[in-house]
């Protein structure tokens, strides 16, 4: 392991961006106006014209929830390889760690929020869409892990289009895998948070994702499990209006509370605080 | 044999489907309904009976045999109340001590807007979460297709057994050559690559035994030794055991 990783806070690296990206501007995908990356980012990254919530780094979706260099990161050396020999998957390993500039799908460690201790992972949408392949499901399961043995609740932010299929079934038994150490989490009596983002979908959606004791989403964030093309294949017509929409699926009474990003922290704050942690 | 006629020959039609295990297999088999939520699924068929001398449990995804029967089992899909049926019936096993017997065979979960809206995400992650502290032994086969997530929702087994021509896939060959490739064409490449025989699996130590097709009465005596065996297991190693198989499933 090399030296330096011992000491990084997840600050050091996110709250710095040269001026060449703070006087760039992006084209909303929603209201295609030009909006400023610099007030993208003092709002949260939600457009300031239309409040669409644009998709955020794991490590800076950590910060903006916990407090101050209080993240301390695990199992941060942990990267994925091609087992199976599966075709272009090396390839892609390659080009996800240079998208996301992480070495995997999920950042997972220890942290405050409000002074509160807590486990906190989060999933990054530009590691091959934020995939669940062996290793993320390692790193997620060892989390659970260390917080039922240090008895702290775990907070996890998921976005995934489900289980990493260059890996195969090790892949699909990562579901289990983290659905058991979820269960032995919650018999020890600990609390865990799941805060799912746009998307959130396939195989974590139905493991990890919807075994919250508490389960909050992002406004508009797509939660499901089958692909919405898929379905629209399979019915052979178009789907309603706001399927699968974290707003529908509260209806349909899978989500206990919708929470947009600037409260996100604080919202929080108050569950740890209710049950004592 | 090439993995994708593998695929192919677990998908079809004239292979001996659920009901023809639980009826070659097991004794006054008495079918129960509904998840106690919402409804009663035709796609799980599961109820309790004898295997010889022990009471037991067993669930089966159930595909049908002609065409009204399969309308009826909706092929083997299942909504979540599919799920949440072989769920309570599973606790109900844990409650009086039987084992429960799964056998697998689906393309996948439904998928639906109904079935989403109905929670087949939440339906299927509570079977994993449940089955990871079921304190009765469970036995999972896969008897023909093992599609994904719809076939891990019944596989969180103590014991998971694989046909010698079952496949069981993260993914199907041709979704996965469409996402890579834009293209199903390729399915019969990807089929290798995805690792999905028994033989491969076996290999991966991702299933613990290969079973003779065409063999059902062997089938039954098999089952039969091995549920007696994680029965004289007391519950707490059971569970540990079964932990551990999940826990140590990575590299």
């Amino acid at each position: 392991m090399e030296l330096r990783n011992l000491f990084l806070k997840a600050n050091n690296e996110l709250e710095y961006s040269g001026n060449r990206i703070r006087s760039r501007k992006v084209t909303c995908k929603k209201c295609q106006k030009e909006v400023s990356v610099a007030k993208i980012r003092k709002n949260n990254f939600v457009c300031p014209n239309c409040g669409h919530y644009f998709t955020v780094r794991a490590r800076r979706r950590i910060l903006m929830l916990t407090d101050k260099r209080s993240f301390v990161e695990l199992c941060r050396e942990y990267e994925s390889k091609n087992v199976l020999g599966f075709p272009e998957y090396d390839s892609k390993l390659q080009a996800a760690k240079e998208k996301s500039r992480e070495n995997e799908g999920v950042i997972c460690g220890e942290a405050t929020i409000g002074g509160h201790s807590c486990c906190i992972f989060a999933m990054d949408a530009n590691f091959m869409m934020g995939s669940m392949g062996a290793i993320v499901g390692e790193k997620i399961t060892n989390l659970f892990e260390y917080a039922t043995e240090k008895s702290l609740p775990v907070i996890g932010i998921t976005v995934s289009g489900g289980a990493r299929m260059q890996e195969g079934m090790i892949s699909l038994m990562q579901m289990s895998k983290v659905s058991a150490a979820v269960k032995r989490h919650s018999n020890n009596g600990n609390l865990y948070i799941a805060l799912l983002t746009n998307p959130t979908t396939g195989g974590v959606n139905a493991s990890f994702a919807m075994l919250g004791d508490i389960t909050l989403a992002e406004p508009d964030a797509r939660i499901g499990f089958a692909g919405p093309r898929v379905i629209e294949k399979t019915l052979n017509r178009a789907l309603p209006k706001g399927f699968q929409k974290a707003e529908r699926v509260l209806e349909c009474g899978f989500i206990d509370a919708i929470v947009p990003r600037d409260q996100q922290k604080a919202y929080l704050e108050k569950i740890l605080k209710i049950h004592n942690c | 044999m090439k993995d994708y006629d593998i695929v192919l020959g677990a998908r079809g039609e004239n292979r001996p489907t659920a009901v023809d295990y639980i009826n070659g297999i097991v004794n006054d088999f008495m079918e129960f309904h509904g998840d106690r939520y919402f409804g009663d699924d035709g796609a799980v068929i599961a109820g309790v009976g004898f295997l010889k001398d022990m009471p037991i449990t067993v669930i089966g995804i159930e595909k049908g045999k002609n065409t009204e029967d399969r309308i009826a089992h909706n092929f083997g899909s299942a909504h979540p109340e599919g799920y949440r049926k072989a769920l309570r019936l599973m606790k109900q096993a844990e409650k009086f001590h039987r084992p429960v017997l799964c056998f697998v065979d689906t393309a996948g979960a439904f998928c639906g807007v109904d079935a989403e809206e109905r929670g087949q995400g939440r339906a299927i992650a509570e079977n994993l979460y449940e089955m990871s502290d079921l304190k009765t032994p469970i036995l999972s086969i896969v008897i023909g297709e093992g599609g994904s997530g719809g076939a891990l929702a019944l596989s969180h087994s103590d014991k998971i057994w694989m046909l010698e021509d079952a496949y069981f896939s993260v993914v199907s060959p041709e979704s996965c050559a469409n996402i890579l490739w834009k293209s199903t064409e390729k399915a019969d490449v990807v089929a290798d690559a995805l690792f999905l025989t028994s033989e491969k699996l076996y290999k991966l130590g991702l299933i613990d035994k290969i079973c003779k097709k065409d063999d059902i009465t062997g089938l039954g005596e098999d089952i039969y030794s091995e549920l007696k065996k994680l029965c004289a297991t007391d519950e707490e190693t059971l569970v540990e055991q079964r932990y551990q198989k999940f826990r140590n499933i990575g590299y």
